[in-house]
């Protein structure tokens, strides 16, 4: 009973970690048609630059915040220096993701060496929350009401401001949008330096649980791009139910069928591409 | 010379290596409606979206009341008061009746268009206003097409094939708010396969055909012209 509850609340809080690494992802994808391969980059980055603050005396919190400022700079630098010399170039967009993810993955081992660097929970939420007889783990429920809190505010952000409208207009038709006059550049910048902070905030949180490591930016970019072929690009409420999905099959997948994780995660995600391309939830095709 | 509200001056357009338009050339004077007239594939929807910034002129000049906007992004086009109504109508179907017009707003020093303006000449859409576009009909997501371009306060209003797809009584319909616009003093193009619609609001008729223009002169100069009508419009 206690490997269920327990692996149900990991599922969950591993969801809301994946809906902070793929929001923003999804957003920037469904509005600039490209997705940022360097994502995954972003929230490895992120991961280190909490551990550095933690391991320098910094607070838990303080670690966290300043990860999601440190690369949501990255990400506007690399969208107005790099990305907006490529507008319209899709392709060539794409590969310069790909390649600012190989830089990134780089520059992280050269500067944090190959060895994992560890991030404690935060002191006080690190004993166990008991109700009922179970045992909780304070931090991972923690994390998950800090995805929650986020989803809000970003559902409030796309659906009741003007800003979200222009948003979702660009998504639904960029150049009618351009049109009417939304000036969708300074959307783009916004967008993904959204994306970048909610990565970077995400490494760090997520830190406690899955470490800083060369290679953490390679296990958490197919997380992401399965979270957004199933719930579909551009969508808040896809980005929202994938990452569950995608926590769930995640997690029982490795405890039961450790062999199979992979087949399970990706046949979803093989399913959704040849049955519905759009996505469970979106309009613009990936 | 009076300042032309839209001159557009030997515009050559491509698609890639398609050369689409050849030299396309019209005057809009203030306060008039020019029809734009052709058969399909003539070049009419082209000739739009390159003065929406949408396909830029490799040749040729565009210029609102005297500035050249050729060239410039549809944004900064939209912003100088060049306002579309495309075809198609392509409203944004995942946004509400209000937040389509909401996100086209532009403040305008002789603008007056504001949402309660387009909410009175299209009471159909106040009673909608939460409802998405996409879930419209057809018609009513036309008035929307132009109640968001009226929200630029345009300076010129480009309109393209409004009638296209619409039941008769609403083509009707479509053509006696075209009239109270034209009323007003907007300056209108108004592209039309519908030639009855278009002569009976137009002031002056340009008639392009694969892409050039083959005929331009007075609304009641095409009218009598039976020989132009046959060659270019006529369907035999």
């Amino acid at each position: 009973m206690q490997f269920w509850i327990i692996q149900t609340l990991n599922s969950i809080a591993f969801g809301g970690l994946l809906f902070l690494l793929s929001s923003g992802f999804s957003l920037a994808f469904g509005l600039m048609r490209i997705p940022n391969l360097a994502h995954g980059g972003f929230f490895m980055l992120g991961a280190y630059l909490g551990a550095t603050i933690v391991y320098y005396g910094g607070h838990f919190w303080i670690a966290v915040l300043g990860a999601g400022l440190g690369v949501g700079l990255v990400g506007i630098a690399f969208e107005r220096l790099i990305l907006r010399r490529l507008a319209g170039n899709v392709q060539g967009q794409v590969l310069v993701t790909l390649g600012v993810s190989f830089i990134i993955a780089d520059l992280c081992l050269l500067i944090w060496t190959g060895d994992p660097w560890t991030v404690p929970a935060p002191a006080e939420l690190r004993p166990p929350l008991r109700v009922a007889g179970f045992a909780f783990p304070t931090f991972r429920l923690v994390v998950l009401a800090i995805a929650l809190v986020t989803a809000v505010a970003l559902y409030l952000l796309m659906d009741r401001t003007r800003l979200g409208a222009m948003i979702r207009a660009g998504v639904d038709d960029m150049e009618m949008a351009r049109g009417v006059g939304i000036p969708v550049s300074l959307l783009f910048t916004v967008v993904f330096a959204l994306g970048a902070v909610l990565a970077g905030l995400g490494g760090t949180l997520g830190a406690p649980m899955l470490n800083a490591y060369p290679g953490l930016d390679t296990d958490m970019l197919p997380l992401a791009l399965i979270v957004v072929i199933l719930g579909g690009a551009g969508s808040l409420l896809g980005a929202f139910v994938g990452s569950f999905v995608v926590g769930f099959l995640y997690n029982f997948g490795i405890a039961l069928f450790p062999d199979l994780a992979y087949f399970i995660l990706f046949l979803p995600m093989v399913l959704v591409l040849v049955f519905r391309p759009q996505g469970l939830f979106g309009r613009v095709q990936t | 010379m009076a300042t032309e509200a839209l001159s557009v001056s030997a515009i050559d357009t491509y698609y890639g290596d398609s050369h689409v338009l050849h030299g396309v050339g019209f005057a809009l004077r203030p306060g008039r409606l020019l029809g734009l007239l052709g058969r399909n594939g003539a070049g009419k929807t082209t000739c739009m979206a390159t003065i929406m910034g949408f396909l830029r002129p490799r040749r040729g000049a565009i210029t609102l009341f005297g500035d050249e906007v050729a060239g410039l992004a549809p944004e900064a086009i939209a912003k100088r008061g060049i306002c579309l109504v495309p075809q198609g109508r392509r409203v944004f179907r995942s946004l509400s009746v209000r937040e389509n017009l909401d996100v086209a707003r532009q403040a305008r020093a002789q603008g007056t268009w504001t949402l309660e303006r387009v909410f009175s000449l299209f009471p159909r859409l106040k009673e909608r206003h939460i409802q998405l576009a996409g879930s419209l009909s057809g018609g009513e997501q036309q008035m929307l097409a132009i109640g968001r371009a009226l929200m630029g306060n345009p300076r010129v209003l480009l309109m393209d094939e409004p009638s296209e797809g619409l039941a008769p009584q609403i083509v009707h319909e479509v053509g006696r708010t075209i009239a109270q616009l034209k009323a007003e003093g907007l300056s209108i193009v108004l592209v039309e396969q519908n030639i009855k619609l278009t002569l009976d609001l137009a002031d002056d008729v340009v008639i392009v055909n694969t892409g050039a223009v083959v005929f331009s002169g007075t609304a009641a100069e095409t009218r009598t012209n039976d020989r132009v009508i046959a060659q270019h419009l006529g369907v035999f």
